[in-house]
């Protein structure tokens, strides 16, 4: 479904990411490991269409689609979720509302009616249950507030909202203790589909013992320097990423 | 911001306002001009008595010595006095009994405008006045309130009905000498609104005044009071439209509030006046003096205010906090477009002792405007323990526009503990990415963002308008995306 | 004596004594005068009416008898012998300034190749070329009348030139000093180049050595260079009697850094306005202050930061700590032109008040024509906090001994900012005085009284 081929990628002029290629296909989890500042922050916001990021050269595409050429918001549209590393904060704009503006704004995009208020409100507290979100988000604004597991579960929430086909996770895991860590990575497995996939970017290795990812990449100086199956992010865990840097 | 946002900005900026239209109505008028036969020929026909004609007489001499005040951060265009027509009243047999004298043209209007004044078809809960150009066309809800002892009805009737209560409160708050604007009201003011709480009474239902600028070449002065006797309270809103005219119209207008021993007012304002088109032609003068005076103890005033018309705004809602433990407030949202300048903001005056205030007041400027707050806190010398807390934040959409804030702090007593805050931004990048990402376009996502940041005044607003505030606040700036 | 007469007052004595105000400055600096008589006639003394002087009441500060000098004062003392401002620990250069002129006995040694500090009536003769490039060029007679008055009257002062890839080290301190047996009005001019890639700190303190009456108006004009970097320090310790009106104008190429932190300890009336426009991308100005006031004494600040080119950074923190009658003003002025984006822009000024009849204005205000800034300011005006008075109390302290904490606590935001060791813990010292009441004059600048 997803198919980046030799994607360079600069930021003021400075090449960041230099050359990746990575297909993802339906039902898989990959997940993209490296260091601080290998590029993997990048390579999500360029998938969501960051505007700050200029793309030099390569191609991408989404189900066959040139992905590239889309705003940010119709590539949510089609199904592309980022989690952020840093959600922000958005004051006076509540959650609620806010959902339910992107819910319609994907219904509208295919052709459905409005969610009607009894069905949405249905939708939120089902999906408050898959990561185990109790405060009432009716009255809280997006993000404010909200302590740093929160955010990430809040993130985690709006992703089984909205249900995308491709989830990016951009690490995710950050600050998290280890229950929020088993909260969000139980959110992220129940929304597991054969018709979905999920490429998860994490600097550890624990965010995937629990999330079991079916490829681990190894980003390293804007290069995909590794890929190999689940076993590679143990090994990284054991090693660290020196070794790789050798060869 | 990027190249299809800016073009997103120019494809919208075309909105259209929404109560342009002009109503054909036969209209009864005095000649263009001002001068004192002119005040008398309106004090005439308005059958006042002798006070009345006398005061106007005295502020039109006083006006005559003033100048146009220069000190806001307006550009104020050169207004000829002469060339305004400061009476125009819908032409009207008798005095009205029922509804169904009202000329139904005047219903259709008002009906338009989302007004109705059929009371069976009103939102209840709410009484209007309804002023159109230099009169009031029709009060509802009248008689259930006066059965509280509640006197609300055109200022007119209660310069023949009530001439004591007018003649004690009228200019107390606001002199003929307080300023040009206001020395200009008092000389040719025409109509209004004249609300009149007993003691110990809460009104049950929202008060509400529209105005309606119809007629050409005519410039709109009305002058609302409201009295409310101690330990009473109500709510107080206002709502006014004009046609959209490429010359430009005045609209200079006085409220004046006494809040007496444990009253409360809250006064509410939805100003959507004509702000011209998108290159800045015609829109509405709008020079308005709003003052209340917590003149016992305990009392409070709060203002809320949604500005999102005029061409030109100047404005001031202010509180003089004279009795001890009073409050004053003022909530405002202002959103400047295209060419609109606004210089508004609040002052608030501490006499009385452990007098508090909170100011909050949330700037949007976009297109090519200039948005401005001014604001004074002063403190007088015995007035102890007065706490203020102001927040004033300036949102900037495009890179045209401005938004400026001059507050002024002036404490005379040191045992005040006065605080300011401001800031000044343009709306934020990451967060409408952060929209985007979650299928939010710009547009949506920038009306969402307002909204939220707005959101601590629009709370302030009575149920009603507040809906109808988010939606003016989205309007206002559909095509500002810069 | 009204403003007009003021006005008049001042034409008429420029008229009597123009050839010899004249006469030892160079036609570069003279050729300005007359611009500035015309433009100081129009614009007059400001009254309360000025809005930028709606807060500063200056005639009942510059009514009264005045003499004026307009030759070097002629003492039979040696002033070096006299006057030592030492700082334990920090050398500097040092050079004195006397009523106004520069003290020829006093000529700084060692100063790195290049660099000038002299005589500003000397500069304008030796070296034409770079007084001629900056003066009169940042400081505009047009909108400022005391700054006209400033230009017409300008003889001496001190000029500081810093060439280009030089950083001095050590401090260069000007000492102002007033004195003299009858009251005096005093004017002064300083230019202070430093080119591009220099550094260099500058602390000036003022004192009047005797209980007379002293109108100072003084006139900075700084200049920095792509990439240079000037801090300012300065000591404002005058007697009650004494005015000082102080028009500090800065202008900043770019990536150049200004800072200044004005200690205003001790006058009758302080006012100091300060003008710096940032005209190159990358430029960083701070400007920061603390001010004391008590009996009738008033101290008013004015700023105004103007951001012309974009990426810019500035930053304005003002303090007071008002007792006794004293009045306060603050009058900061934010400006981003158009166009000027990713700039940077923060104002804050608090205020205590210690006593019912201090009183304090404040009025910050921001001037924004364009979306892609970030500023803020704030303002507040309160007491000492009684939960910590109460909290510092119950550990034992005294009341006025923890009032001092509080007080000295307040002050410390605009002092620790002192990057010079000594010099901050001079100021500390001086800070501590003053709020004891025992500051009359700094300890080490002591005069061993003249004439005894």
């Amino acid at each position: 479904m997803l198919n980046i081929k030799n994607l360079h990628v600069a930021i003021e002029g400075k090449e960041i990411l230099k050359g990746i290629d990575l297909t993802v296909k339906l039902g898989e989890i990959h997940a993209i490991m490296g260091p601080n500042g290998s590029g993997k922050s990048t390579l999500a916001a360029v998938l969501a269409g960051r505007d700050l990021y200029e793309v030099t050269e390569g191609e991408v595409t989404f189900e066959g689609e040139d992905l590239l050429e889309l705003s940010p918001e119709d590539r949510a549209r089609k199904g592309i979720f980022l989690g952020f590393q840093y959600p922000v904060e958005i004051p006076g704009v509540s959650m609620v509302n806010f959902m339910k503006t992107a819910i319609n704004e994907q219904r509208k995009f295919n052709n459905l009616q409005p969610i009607s208020a009894t069905d949405f409100l249905k939708l939120m507290r089902e999906k408050k249950e898959v990561v185990e979100i109790t405060s009432n988000l009716t009255n809280r604004s997006v993000n404010e507030g909200f302590s740093g597991g929160e955010k990430k579960k809040n993130e985690i929430f709006q992703m089984a909202m909205l249900d995308p086909k491709l989830a990016i996770l951009d690490e995710t895991d950050s600050g998290l203790d280890i229950d929020a860590l088993r909260i969000v990575a139980n959110g992220v497995n129940k929304l597991r589909r054969e018709d979905n996939a999920t490429i998860v970017i994490t600097h550890y290795q624990r965010l995937l013992e629990h999330i079991i990812p079916d490829y681990v990449h190894v980003l390293y100086r804007g290069k995909i320097v590794k890929s190999s199956g689940k076993e590679l992010a143990l090994e990284l865990e054991e090693k660290g990423y020196d070794w790789l840097k050798e060869e | 911001m990027s190249a299809e946002q800016d073009q997103i900005l120019d494809q919208v900026t075309s909105n259209e306002y929404k109560y342009g239209f002009y109503t054909d109505i036969e209209l009864e008028t005095l000649p263009k001009g001002l001068s004192e036969d002119i005040i008398r020929m309106l004090s005439a026909k308005k059958k006042e008595p002798e006070f009345l004609l006398e005061s106007r007489l005295k502020a039109f001499r006083h006006w005559q010595t003033m100048k146009m005040p220069e000190w806001s951060h307006l550009k104020l265009p050169e207004i000829n006095y002469q060339d305004i027509i400061y009476y125009a009243a819908p032409k009207q047999k008798a005095k009205l009994k029922s509804l169904n004298e009202v000329d139904p043209e005047l219903l259709a209007t008002f009906e338009k405008l989302g007004i109705p004044l059929e009371e069976q078809k009103q939102l209840t809960g709410v009484a209007v006045d309804a002023v159109m150009d230099s009169v009031s066309v029709k009060t509802t809800f009248r008689e259930t309130l006066a059965e509280l002892g509640i006197i609300f009805c055109s200022f007119s009737e209660a310069v023949q009905e009530h001439p004591d209560l007018v003649q004690k409160h009228m200019g107390s708050v606001v002199p003929y000498t307080d300023n040009y604007f206001a020395a200009l009201n008092s000389a040719v003011f025409s109509d209004g609104s004249f609300c009149y709480i007993p003691k110990g009474v809460r009104c049950p239902m929202e008060l509400s005044t529209y105005f309606r600028i119809n007629a050409a070449n005519t410039g709109q002065f009305e002058r609302t009071l409201i009295v409310a006797e101690d330990d009473s309270y109500v709510s107080y809103l206002e709502g006014c439209t004009a046609p959209q005219r490429d010359e430009n119209q005045l609209h200079a207008a006085i409220v004046e509030i006494v809040a007496m021993e444990n009253a409360e007012v809250k006064y509410s304002t939805v100003q959507n006046w004509y702000p011209g088109d998108k290159n800045g032609k015609g829109g509405i003068y709008n020079f308005v003096t709003k003052r209340g005076i917590c003149k016992g103890d305990n009392s409070k005033i709060s203002w809320t205010q949604v500005e999102t018309g005029s061409a030109i705004t100047w404005k001031y809602p202010s509180c003089i906090l004279k009795g001890d433990n009073t409050t004053g407030e003022f909530y405002s949202v202002a959103v400047t477009n295209n060419h609109q300048q606004a210089d508004t903001g609040t002052k608030m005056i501490h006499i009385g002792k452990n007098s508090r205030s909170t100011i909050i007041s949330k700037g949007i400027s976009a297109g090519q405007s200039q948005n401005s707050y001014r604001g004074l806190v002063k403190v007088l010398k015995n007035a102890h323990n007065v706490r203020n807390f102001t927040q004033c934040d300036s949102l900037l959409l495009g890179d045209m526009c401005g938004a400026h804030t001059f507050p002024y702090i002036e404490v005379d007593n040191e045992t005040a503990i006065i605080e300011h805050e401001a800031t000044t931004s343009k709306i934020g990048e990451d967060q409408i990415f952060y929209c985007n990402q979650r299928g939010i376009d710009t547009e949506n996502a920038i009306g969402l963002i307002i909204n939220g940041y707005a959101k601590e005044v629009l709370n302030k607003l009575p149920m009603e308008f507040a809906v109808e505030a988010q939606k003016l606040l989205q309007i206002s700036l559909e095509g500002s995306v810069g | 004596m009204t403003t007009l007469e003021l006005q008049e007052e001042l034409a008429k004595l420029y008229n009597k004594n123009a050839s010899h105000i004249a006469e030892d400055t160079s036609e570069l600096i003279n050729k300005h005068r007359q611009q500035a008589f015309e433009d100081f006639k129009r614009l007059g003394i400001p009254s309360k009416k000025n809005e930028d002087y709606r807060y500063t009441d200056l005639m009942s500060y510059l009514k009264g008898e005045y003499s004026y000098e307009i030759a070097p004062s002629k003492f039979s003392v040696d002033l070096d012998d006299l006057f030592r401002c030492d700082i334990p620990e920090l050398d500097t250069f040092i050079v004195l300034v006397l009523n106004g002129f520069y003290y020829k006995q006093n000529n700084p040694v060692g100063l790195p190749e290049g660099v000038i500090i002299s005589s500003f009536a000397k500069a304008s003769i030796q070296y034409p070329e770079i007084v001629n490039r900056h003066y009169a060029k940042y400081a505009d007679t047009k909108l400022d009348s005391l700054a006209a008055l400033n230009t017409l009257f300008a003889q001496d002062g001190i000029f500081i030139y810093i060439p280009k890839n030089i950083k001095i080290d050590k401090p260069i301190q000007i000492i102002n000093i007033g004195f003299s047996f009858k009251n005096l009005r005093i004017t002064r001019r300083n230019l202070f180049v430093i080119e591009q890639d220099s550094s260099a700190s500058l602390l000036i303190c003022d004192h009047t050595l005797c209980p007379r009456s002293f109108i100072t108006n003084s006139l900075t004009e700084i200049y920095t260079g792509d990439n240079a970097s000037f801090n300012v320090i300065r000591m404002q310790n005058e007697n009650g009697n004494s005015s000082q009106i102080s028009n500090t104008f800065v202008y900043q190429e770019a990536n150049s850094r200004f800072s200044s932190n004005t200690i205003s300890l001790h006058g009758g009336l302080i006012r100091n306005n300060t003008f710096a426009k940032l005209n190159g991308e990358g430029a960083l100005n701070k400007t920061y202050g603390i001010f004391f006031g008590d009996n009738d004494q008033h101290v008013a600040n004015y700023t105004h930061i103007h951001h012309a080119k974009p990426h810019c950074e500035s930053d304005q923190l003002f303090k007071g700590i008002l007792d006794g009658n004293s009045t306060g003003a603050f009058n900061g002025k934010i400006l981003v032109d158009k166009f000027v984006v990713k700039t940077q822009a923060y104002q804050r000024n608090n205020n205590i008040l210690l006593s019912k009849t201090a009183r304090m204005n404040t009025k910050p205000q921001l001037e924004i024509y364009n979306d892609d800034v970030k500023c803020s300011h704030g303002a507040t005006v309160g007491q000492l906090d009684e939960n910590a008075l109460f909290y510092l109390r119950s550990r034992g302290i005294s009341n006025q001994e923890a009032r001092h904490l509080l007080m000295y606590a307040f002050a410390d935001e605009v002092i620790a900012d002192i990057k010079l060791d000594p010099l901050r813990q001079r100021m500390n010292e001086m800070i501590e005085k003053r709020l004891r009441g025992e500051l009359a004059r700094c300890e080490n600048c002591k005069v061993h009284h003249l004439g005894n």
